[in-house]
């Protein structure tokens, strides 16, 4: 079983008839995705792409029986397009869109308490399974079949990641990008969860960055529930306290949600943590021999 | 986004949240004005001066070259126009603005808080921020008011007490009570406070602050709760609903670079490194400026190009981080996914001819779709671009050049 998504997986996209929406459809249908429809309110009854648009999750749930939804839906709207989806029963609600306000996670984080759905995000790179589905802005190719297991904040640093792994011989079953917002839904422990009761991931990657305590989190429950090799990379030692550095959440906010702290934490949970974004795929080859 | 004291007054104002009642002044003639409009409110010949910049510590830090603090207590007219006259213009040198220091363009007369009544005077402290684990607002307060809050938690965390505000529901009244019951307040001055609290909480909601701090929150003499000082932080991502706010936003307290750079949407933050960078996506430009601080440099810039690495974009990034005469070197880190990186090196090369004379190596890093093309056509410019594909490659050129 892999994690998340496989090639079963039905998706909608809700904000499918913008330009980022039709575009990543497209590249998630080239992928192989199953792809049933989107929403785009007000454009039910149209199609798009040779697929149907709904008005509604409702609607596109019952007539396409999709179980993952992905947002490209605007900042001041994305907050509602989430609810929307866990209302209609959605598995699994992966949210690209950058720039939500924090306030709208609030709400959002309370909703979907006692909800069966999972949201991945916001502001991520979505949900990878090499072979089967893409649900996400990610460059496919680079992620080449394998048994390692990839969280990250971060986009372009999960591609980074994944190149070195392939390049160190190894591949990918499944990347979760989880997104760099200070609230997001499915966090780094949960996503490390994940891949330790997975029979088709052997090593996980952690990538983390500044701000919050989701690593220290994350290591803590390794430290008492790991079963696999953890490699483990903090991005941000050279970033100064106080200032936001490109996402929302990386801030530094006190002593303990430095890079450097993480790094301390994350070492004495057992997890192989190095000190260069170059040597994040070789340390993998490596622990796993 | 963060506001001056003056600003966040007069927001939180509008939510019935009482502040110290005061007018900012960019000159001694205004100031003056102010003086006299204080007085007659106030009856009282004492006001206070207080300089405007995105600082804390201000009581405590001096203007440059001279002994004049940054907040001071005038008793007259003259004496106002006096310490007025010293900040403005002055360099306020305070232990959070660093040895630069920031220039004063802006002080508030503010009414003098400590006037006479029949009861003592109490400072206190409360803050609103988001606690990023639970998913919710905390409002934290302590009755040790008017110090540095983060050296209360450290040395007396018992006296730091914290209430969570559930989302569905908002700030409950029997909340805003135990705040005010736990600053052992009674009569009229518990009544206000509880108004207080509530209306700062809506404030802080309304105005989609990321950070909300009233340090000191004061009882007068006659039982009434003021903001004395107010430190707003604003959510960036929720400016576009709040337009009459972000016109709020003072560019003088920004780095120019930092404002240069919005305007062409990259993503820039000032570090004072000698190796420049530009890199696409947030985490892979922290973790390029940590592996640039492993080969033995260290960064003078954050830069996220974001998703469309174009000619344009490389040429604005370039400019910007030329800009400082510290930078020894350039790394360029794209990691193309969507983007071609065959592209990506057009847009440098274009970037590179245009720009004329760059006299610092500048290297280049193009790594995902069509790395290969890419890197052949950087060697075959003719242009001083070293390229690489590998980060490990890119990390020991920066290695040579910074040796």
């Amino acid at each position: 079983m892999s994690v998340l998504l496989n090639k079963n997986s039905k998706v909608i996209v809700q904000g499918f008839t913008g330009t980022e929406g039709s575009f990543h459809a497209s590249q998630m249908i080239e992928y192989g995705t199953q792809v049933v429809g989107g929403v785009t309110p007000g454009k039910g009854g149209s199609t798009h792409l040779d697929r149907p648009v709904f008005n509604t999750v409702a609607d596109a749930v019952k007539d396409s029986g999709a179980n993952v939804s992905i947002i490209f839906v605007p900042p001041a709207f994305a907050a509602d397009a989430i609810m929307e989806s866990a209302e209609a029963g959605i598995e699994l609600i992966v949210c690209i869109t950058e720039g939500i306000p924090v306030q709208d996670m609030v709400k959002v984080k309370n909703y979907l308490q006692g909800k069966s759905s999972r949201l991945i995000g916001p502001n991520c790179p979505g949900v990878i399974t090499a072979d089967e589905a893409k649900v996400g802005i990610m460059p496919g190719f680079i992620f080449k079949k394998g048994r390692i297991g990839i969280v990250s904040k971060s986009g372009t640093l999960t591609y980074e990641a994944a190149d070195q792994v392939v390049k160190a011989g190894l591949g990918i079953s499944t990347a979760i990008g989880i997104g760099g917002d200070p609230i997001i839904g499915t966090t780094t422990k949960e996503a490390v969860e994940l891949f330790m009761n997975d029979d088709e991931t052997d090593g996980i990657i952690m990538i983390g960055e500044i701000g919050g305590g989701m690593e220290a989190e994350a290591a803590r429950w390794i430290k008492d529930n790991g079963k696999k090799p953890v490699v483990g990379f903090i991005a941000g030692q050279t970033a100064p306290p106080g200032r936001r550095m490109g996402h929302a959440g990386a801030i530094i906010g006190g002593a303990e949600d430095t890079a450097a702290a993480k790094m301390k934490i994350l070492s004495e949970c057992g997890v192989h943590v190095v000190a260069s974004p170059a040597d994040i795929g070789k340390t993998m080859a490596e622990v796993l021999k | 986004m963060n506001l001056h004291e003056y600003q966040a007054k007069e927001l939180i104002k509008k939510y019935g949240v009482p502040v110290q009642e005061g007018y900012a002044s960019s000159t001694v003639h205004e100031a003056e004005e102010a003086y006299r409009n204080i007085k007659s409110q106030t009856q009282n010949n004492f006001a206070v001066v207080k300089a405007q910049i995105h600082a804390g510590g201000r009581g405590k830090g001096k203007i440059k070259g001279t002994e004049q603090r940054g907040v001071a207590v005038g008793k007259s007219l003259e004496e106002v126009a006096t310490i007025a006259g010293n900040i403005l213009g002055g360099t306020l040198v305070t232990i959070q603005t660093g040895e630069a220091g920031k220039k004063v363009n802006k002080v508030l007369i503010a009414q003098d808080v400590y006037y006479p009544g029949p009861n003592p005077t109490k400072e206190f402290y409360l803050s609103i921020l988001l606690d990023r684990a639970k998913g919710q607002n905390v409002i934290m307060y302590s009755t040790e008011g008017g110090m540095d809050i983060e050296e209360v938690a450290h040395k007396t965390p018992d006296k730091i007490f914290k209430e969570w505000v559930h989302p569905s529901g908002g700030l409950l009244p029997f909340q805003a009570r135990k705040i005010a019951f736990n600053f052992g307040l009674k009569g009229e001055a518990f009544k206000n406070c509880v108004k207080f609290v509530t209306n700062l909480y809506n404030a802080y909601v309304g105005l989609d602050c990321s950070m909300l701090e009233i340090n000191p929150l004061f009882k007068t003499s006659d039982d009434k709760i003021i903001a004395v000082d107010c430190k707003m932080n604003l959510d960036d991502n929720a400016l576009m609903r709040h337009p009459d706010i972000e016109a709020l936003r003072d560019l003088a307290e920004e780095d120019p670079t930092e404002v240069e750079a919005g305007k062409y949407n990259l993503n820039f933050v000032k570090l004072d490194g000698n190796v420049g960078c530009m890199v696409n996506g947030a985490g892979l430009a922290m973790a390029t400026m940590d592996m640039i601080k492993l080969s033995g440099g260290n960064p003078a810039n954050f830069l996220d190009v974001g998703g469309t690495a174009n000619a344009q974009t490389v040429e604005a990034g370039f400019r910007i981080i030329m800009k400082d005469p510290n930078v020894k070197a350039i790394l360029i880190n794209i990691f193309g996914g969507i983007v071609r990186c065959d592209r990506v090196a057009a847009g440098v090369i274009d970037a590179y001819k245009n720009l004329g004379n760059i006299n610092i190596p500048i290297i280049v890093r193009l790594q995902g779709t069509n790395a290969e093309e890419a890197k052949k056509l950087i060697d075959e410019s003719g242009l001083k671009v070293q390229s690489a594909i590998l980060l490990s490659e890119a990390a020991d050129l920066v290695k040579k050049a910074v040796a």
